[in-house]
């Protein structure tokens, strides 16, 4: 199991990283592995603006779909094209090829709330059974 | 709730080699491994997997009114099956509603019967409650029988590996007794994929022994055989079209609406029939077919589906089918509705998909 330590985590699952003046958002490795094979995503229209909070697309495995959230409030600016036709991009490489959304923070402070990687191994730890 | 859970006897073995553990039925099953359910659906499809279906039931039918008996309960022919071999059938109630479908292999000494794990006590149940005055005797020996599945295109070569030969001869749909690692294993060339392949029946004490065997022969190795889970089991199923008690098929629905008739031999009497009968000459009022999205998403079991603005059915199995790649399900839509070629939306979370019927199966059993 991989706790990527350049990202920050919600306890939804998924990831955030800031990138320049955006935050890119995945699922965690420990999320894509419970989740199993991942068989459709469905990810929001470009220039939507949501909440922090908000579920903002799906992520659908084999046997179940998940709601994905916004790990800070901002505008929509690009979606993952490539996980339409290979959704399994994201049981490959959760933490790089397998990004779901980018945003456009509004408020930056959302960003630097979010868990560490050191907070959130310990937070799915605390899940196992 | 879970530590009321039945174990089958590879149950420690699951959890050692990677298995994600579900309730299923009654039992805690692998729903698959670590290398995920659509790589093990590929791999039955262009190789070979090893199903553990322990939690199967399986009854035993003894006694000289065993065929009257049978016939009385169940809806396929069981006076011309040969023995050695299988037939599919159904057990239904006055009414024609569907309590189980089954697997019957007849076999020297005795009748094996072969049902789903939700159903085997209330299958049990209305065996004895049926016994009349026939000289038959029933038996469950679910509990302690072990069941396994090799399935696929290698399946038989490995299991003529580790049977010295045995089981190459056995015809399609038929079963013999072999020694696989010195443990007698009832063997049918028989299987819920679409692939060619074997189930075995065999003491639940030798479970280990015999999977073992199968798993480290030379040809297993070489075919890359691994152990599939629940997940690919369904999706195995799905493609070939065959029915899953609780979707194709449940109370809820007669053989006419589930496509099941060819199961049902109308010319003789058994629990169900007239009904069956007359709901075939009235024409049912949904019936079950096959779509795929033309739109993108996952339909699942509950979905509604609508045409022309009104609600006509909804999916009992849905899926990203591997083989075929394709989102597609199964569902009770109004008859006029079940046409190959009729587009209709599939409700998924609010949102309305287009879907077009299309022709069953998905995917032709390749022994076809």
């Amino acid at each position: 199991m991989t706790f990527d330590k350049d990202v920050k985590y919600l306890e939804s699952h998924e990831w955030a990283r800031k990138d320049g003046d955006v935050v890119v958002c995945g699922i965690s490795d420990y999320a894509q592995d419970s989740l199993g094979d991942v068989v459709f995503v469905e990810l929001p229209e470009v220039g939507q603006t949501l909440k922090k909070g908000d579920a903002f697309g799906v992520v659908e495995s084999v046997k179940a779909a998940s709601d994905v959230y916004m790990p800070v409030s901002g505008e929509i600016v690009e979606t993952n094209g490539v996980l339409e036709e290979t959704p399994e991009t994201i049981n490959e490489d959760p933490f790089g090829d397998g990004w779901l959304i980018k945003i456009q923070p509004s408020d930056v402070s959302e960003y630097e709330g979010l868990m560490s990687a050191e907070d959130y191994k310990a937070y799915t730890e605390g899940l196992e059974d | 709730m879970e530590t009321h859970l039945k174990h089958t006897p590879l149950r420690e073995w699951h959890v050692r080699h990677g298995a994600r553990m579900v309730p299923f039925a009654g039992w805690e099953m692998p729903v698959h491994y670590a290398s995920g359910a659509l790589q093990e659906h590929r791999l039955v499809r262009t190789s070979a997997g090893i199903f553990d279906i322990s939690h199967m039931g399986q009854l035993e039918v003894r006694g000289t009114d065993t065929v009257a008996y049978l016939e009385q309960i169940i809806s396929s022919t069981m006076e011309t099956l040969g023995v050695g071999n299988s037939r599919y059938g159904l057990i239904c109630d006055t009414s024609g509603a569907v309590l189980d479908d089954l697997f019957v292999y007849r076999l020297p000494d005795k009748w094996w019967i072969v049902v789903n794990a939700a159903n085997t006590d209330s299958d049990y149940a209305w065996f004895t409650q049926h016994l009349n005055s026939y000289m038959v005797e029933v038996s469950n020996v679910s509990d302690q029988t072990a069941m396994l599945a090799v399935q696929g295109p290698a399946a038989i070569e490995i299991m003529d590996e580790v049977s010295g030969g045995a089981v190459s001869p056995i015809a399609r749909f038929a079963a013999a007794e072999c020694s696989i690692a010195g443990v007698v294993c009832l063997v049918g060339r028989t299987g819920y994929t679409g692939e060619d392949g074997v189930e075995l029946f065999l003491d639940a004490g030798d479970a280990q022994t015999v999977w073992d065997a199968i798993l480290t022969s030379e040809v297993g190795r070489r075919a890359d055989l691994a152990p599939i889970g629940l997940a690919a089991r369904d999706s195995l199923r799905f493609e070939p079209g065959f029915a899953l008690y609780g979707h194709e098929i449940s109370r809820e629905v007669t053989p006419v609406e589930a496509r099941l008739t060819w199961a049902c031999d109308l010319q003789r009497d058994f629990i169900g029939r007239d009904a069956i009968a007359a709901r075939k000459e009235a024409g049912p009022q949904r019936k079950l077919c096959t779509f795929t999205l033309t739109d993108r998403g996952v339909p699942r079991e509950g979905c509604e589906i609508y045409a022309a603005g009104a609600k006509i059915g909804s999916v009992v199995t849905g899926m990203f089918a591997p083989t075929v790649e394709a989102y597609a399900g199964n569902a009770f839509v109004d008859s006029a509705y079940a046409k190959v070629g009729t587009e209709f939306e599939v409700d998924i979370r609010g949102k309305r998909k287009a879907a077009v019927v299309v022709k069953r199966p998905l995917y032709k059993p390749a022994y076809k």
